[in-house]
């Protein structure tokens, strides 16, 4: 098997006529590593995994894999191999000709690159399949397949292109995991392009969150979850809730704002001048909620001053349930989104309803100021 | 259960439906009948006796025509036609799908052909060659004119197939490490060949029956339809028929191999099983 290499990208941008699909990107994949570019679509996630792929041409800046600057290489000669969104097999060849394509193209001879090919689908599990047709085989087993295809070449890096987005949500996970003990085994470096922010966390050492043809945020998935640095990667990774506000006064270890309904806010300390506009996320899950009339009782009359947590009103705009925690959508005047995860056990406790009044809390600590 | 009514439209198109079946089949089968007419009978019916005089007539030398000499350039023709359609159309259905200089104007001039009245390209053509000099035949003038019906068809088939054709195959056999050619020679052709055989019988079948394209651009030596043309003004003997229920047996048989053929193919490959569409 190949060694790993490192795969950096400098500046690199690609145009298509007028528009900008890559906006200069700059980024590091250290060689064995498990890579996911994670974004809605259009944000340029495909274009830069096709680009370092060969299959479209740089408008500007460089690719590196390896050692070697690979800029205008064909895709053969960089050392990568791609496993394509819809998996593209072959439909005129069954499973084994498929695998052992690229070898007939450097003309193996047949019964030599038919046993290589068999090996690969033992890799994979599809030995038992190896005579079918691709029509013959369902969406997982045309993965795999399509998985074996790509790694008969001996890639130094694997790039795979939406590869799970075709599979029930079911077969999603398992094959995820597949994937997962695959790049672990080969120790080559996997870039998955993806728009499913679960996906990135479950699979990756790196996720770089991407849109309008820009980075993000670069980052190990805890990370990029537990700090997210812009108000896009904040909402885009879900669980969060984003609120703004003024600065009004620095507090020792905490900045105070005026947020919405001019309600007083606590964030860290962050160094600005009085009277600039702050934007922070809150974690959905580390939000407290509590009825209106209980929390009266609790603290008293003194529901405008916290000392310490923050506080804000709200009403109940709608409860899901969602297994292990229940999402609590709130109307809050002067945020447009609001939500708050409670452990199922907890919510359950003391359940509150549609249209209730309700009082969130949270600690500053749990509030990431976002760029 | 309540039985479902079917409604009226059903019966309307039901019987326009009979109607396209008479019409189609009707002709071949009466021409079946008559084929088989006794060696007093006409043209038309009445039977007079039922005999295979007319197949055994068809075998000896005609009085009026060449019937066996316009056979075999027609079938000739139709073999070249067929070649030339499905290479020139594969190759034209290539480059169309990268926009080219000038390929909208290219297109227009190709498919105006099929606008232009048969008779009158057969006799602009016969007329060139007469300005020039040339002798016409039907390996020359006339091949030409079946060209400018078979061409166009071949190409607007290779449009359709080629809409339809997934570029990732492409840029997977590129990325797999096939060159160009590699790719077209075993990703792209064997991809498209069942449409490639299509045009190849379409362009065939065209050629075969052409008459009016090929009346003024044959030359001295009849094809098939000119010659049975000749025949239906002159003969008044059934052994026309004759030839009709032969040549139409001989599709017949054709079409079954073809069909038995796909179908064993297709058992073999079902024996393998499948698990298309299942979450697995």
């Amino acid at each position: 098997m190949a060694t790993a290499a490192d795969v950096e990208l400098v500046g690199v941008v690609k145009r298509y006529g007028g528009t900008v699909a890559v906006n200069g990107v700059s980024l590091k994949i250290p060689g064995g590593s498990y890579c996911c570019l994670l974004g809605p679509s259009g944000c340029g996630k495909t274009t830069t995994l096709r680009v370092i792929a060969g299959h479209e041409q740089l408008s500007a800046g460089d690719i590196m894999i390896g050692d070697q600057v690979v800029n205008g290489l064909a895709p053969v000669e960089r050392g990568t191999a791609m496993m394509f969104q819809s998996y593209a097999l072959f439909p005129h060849l069954n499973c084994v000709d498929n695998v052992a394509f690229s070898l007939k193209m450097r003309g193996v001879k047949a019964a030599e690159r038919r046993a290589k090919a068999m090996q690969l689908l033992e890799l994979v599990h599809m030995d038992r399949y190896a005579e079918r047709q691709p029509a013959q085989l369902s969406g997982g087993q045309q993965q795999r397949v399509a998985l074996a295809r790509a790694l008969i070449t001996n890639p130094r890096v694997l790039l795979l292109d939406e590869p799970l987005s075709a599979l029930d949500p079911f077969l999603r996970i398992r094959m995820r995991e597949e994937l997962k003990r695959l790049q672990m085994e080969l120790g080559i470096s996997f870039i998955h392009v993806t728009h499913s922010q679960e996906e990135a966390m479950a699979l990756s050492d790196l996720v770089v969150v991407m849109h309008d043809g820009l980075i993000q945020q670069t980052g190990a998935p805890r990370e990029v979850y537990n700090q997210p640095t812009t108000e896009f990667v904040a909402r885009f990774i879900g669980g969060h809730n984003v609120l703004a506000g003024e600065l009004t006064a620095q507090d020792g270890a905490h900045s105070m704002l005026r947020g919405p309904g001019g309600a007083r806010l606590r964030v860290p300390r962050l160094e600005a001048p009085v009277g600039s506009k702050v934007t922070f996320a809150l974690r959905a899950d580390r939000v407290s909620l509590a009825r209106q009339a209980a929390q009266h009782r609790a603290v008293g009359a003194d529901v405008a001053a916290p000392i310490d947590g923050n506080r804000l009103a709200a009403t109940v705009a709608s409860i899901e349930y969602q297994g292990s925690l229940v999402a609590v959508r709130l109307k809050i005047d002067g945020v447009d989104d609001f939500s708050v995860h409670l452990p199922e056990g907890q919510f359950y406790d003391d359940p509150v309803a549609v249209d209730e009044p309700v009082i969130v809390t949270w600690q500053p600590r749990d509030s990431h100021l976002l760029h | 259960m309540p039985s479902e009514r079917r409604s009226r439209s059903f019966y309307v198109l039901a019987t326009i439906f009979a109607l396209f079946v008479l019409f189609l089949y009707g002709p071949i089968l009466t021409i079946l009948v008559l084929s088989f007419q006794g060696p007093d009978g006409g043209l038309v019916f009445p039977m007079r006796g039922v005999s295979v005089h007319w197949f055994v007539d068809l075998f000896q030398p005609q009085s009026i025509g060449d019937i066996w000499g316009a056979f075999d350039r027609s079938w000739k023709l139709g073999l070249i036609v067929l070649v030339l359609t499905v290479v020139l159309s594969f190759l034209a259905g290539l480059a169309f799908r990268r926009r080219f200089k000038g390929s909208t104007l290219l297109f227009y001039v190709v498919v105006a052909s099929l606008i232009m009245p048969s008779v009158v390209v057969s006799l602009g053509i016969g007329a060139l060659f007469e300005l020039l000099g040339w002798e016409r035949n039907w390996w020359s003038s006339a091949l030409g004119a079946h060209l400018t019906w078979t061409l166009p068809f071949g190409l607007l088939i290779m449009f359709a197939v080629f809409n339809r054709f997934n570029p990732a195959y492409e840029e997977a056999a590129r990325d797999l490490g096939a060159s160009g050619f590699q790719t077209v020679r075993y990703v792209i052709l064997p991809i498209v060949a069942p449409s490639l055989i299509g045009v190849a019988l379409f362009g065939f079948t065209l050629s075969y029956d052409e008459l009016a394209r090929t009346s003024q651009s044959g030359g001295a030596l009849n094809t098939l339809p000119l010659e049975l043309q000749a025949m239906q003004t002159n003969a008044t003997t059934p052994v026309i028929y004759a030839l009709g229920t032969l040549t139409t047996a001989l599709s017949v048989l054709v079409i079954t191999v073809c069909l038995v053929a796909v179908l064993i193919l297709q058992r073999r490959r079902a024996a393998l099983g499948s698990d298309a569409g299942r979450g697995v």
